[in-house]
């Protein structure tokens, strides 16, 4: 019987349906499977704004929802928050937004944010009571699963699962090197 | 499943890294020892009385990893594509009940978790999953049919959450051949 790949691999590619930041015709695409309510996915967050900001135009970075709702009680809500926010237009303001606030991730904060953000908060409000993005934050919970996330954050580099450890500085030189030509990023290696 | 293995060669990663450390886990095909193991001070869990469904036998080398994702709760969370898949989870470790149950119960883990404890790591050593230099268990995976036979396993580095996709992929592998779980 078959035995799980050497490299877990992105089962779902990355296309319309995700949140990207980032040209799509970047050299990088960085996939992070996050749970707004994990103190580690609050910690990778201004580490993964710093490499946007150093790589520029050679990213994408998309975030898709990986709620551990047995030890986060919190984090189904503020996912389907920010899937809400997504109709507004307002996806990204309200991922920073959430992970700014990680302890404040109450029903009646959720919705401040989506008010202070310019959405309508009534709005926010009955979806997250009608769960109108539930299934859209399972799906990408369980595109995670089949993907080999192992725990959050879960990074994929150009579709590959890293391993290493990203809150060193071994991540950017990681995410560097997934952008050069696959022999640039032999030579090194090689030379060893 | 000696066909399939045949039949799919390429799919098969490097043996470095699928078995590490020259872990001697027990193969597909190969009947699963039974145990009985105790998952409460005062409740035993053995293989047998799952018959008839399938079994997933996780074995982790120790309670308290200190992620939010660790292995365990992850299966938690997974537990329901498990259930639609009608099989058993079972956790196991050679951690005593007390450390268990309280691990249990701070992770608010839906699945037994079975203390490899005295004599520490024989149901580990029975798989070939023990590793004798840190006295605990490889991070193994073993997918059982109803039958009672290996179907799917992997040994994982110590290090790395091998995730669920791989017991998904077996448990729907075995669904869709039908008739045998």
């Amino acid at each position: 019987m078959k035995s799980t790949p050497v490299r877990s691999m992105l089962s779902l590619p990355v296309g319309p349906r995700d949140h990207a930041q980032g040209p799509a015709t970047a050299a990088v695409t960085l996939v992070e499977y996050g749970d707004y309510e994990c103190p580690h996915c609050a910690r990778a967050y201004p580490i993964v704004k710093a490499i946007q900001d150093r790589m520029g135009d050679r990213l994408k970075f998309v975030f898709r929802n990986f709620p551990l709702r047995q030890v986060h009680p919190h984090a189904e809500d503020a996912a389907q928050a920010a899937e809400a926010s997504a109709a507004g237009g307002k996806f990204w303001e309200m991922h920073d937004v959430l992970f700014e606030n990680q302890s404040a991730l109450e029903r009646e904060d959720l919705v401040s944010y989506a008010a202070a953000l310019g959405l309508d908060p009534a709005q926010i409000a009955s979806d997250l009571d009608a769960g109108l993005y539930a299934a859209r934050v399972q799906e990408d919970f369980l595109s995670g699963v089949r993907s080999g996330v192992n725990g959050t954050p879960c990074f994929f580099l150009n579709g590959v699962r890293y391993d290493e450890a990203w809150d060193g500085a071994e991540f950017i030189v990681a995410v560097e090197a997934a952008g050069m030509p696959a022999r640039e990023r032999r030579g090194p290696q090689s030379a060893r | 499943m000696n066909k399939l293995r045949k039949a799919r060669p390429s799919r098969r990663p490097a043996p470095a890294r699928e078995v590490g450390n020259g872990s001697r886990a027990l193969p597909p095909g190969s009947a699963a020892p039974d145990f009985l193991l105790p998952s409460t001070p005062d409740q035993k869990v053995s293989l047998a009385e799952f018959r008839g469904r399938p079994v997933i036998l996780a074995f982790y080398p120790a309670d308290w990893s200190p992620v939010c994702g660790d292995q365990m709760s992850l299966y938690n969370e997974v537990k329901p594509e498990f259930d639609r898949c009608g099989a058993q989870l079972l956790g196991i470790s050679v951690d005593g009940i007390w450390s268990h149950l309280a691990f249990e119960r701070d992770r608010k883990l839906r699945f037994p978790l079975l203390s490899d404890f005295e004599p520490k790591g024989l149901i580990a050593r029975a798989y070939g999953v023990y590793r004798g230099s840190e006295g605990v268990s490889e991070r193994a995976l073993f997918v059982i049919d109803g039958e009672g036979l290996i179907r799917w396993s992997h040994v994982s580095p110590i290090g790395v959450n091998p995730g669920a996709d791989g017991i998904l992929s077996a448990l729907q592998e075995m669904t869709s051949k039908g008739g045998d779980l």
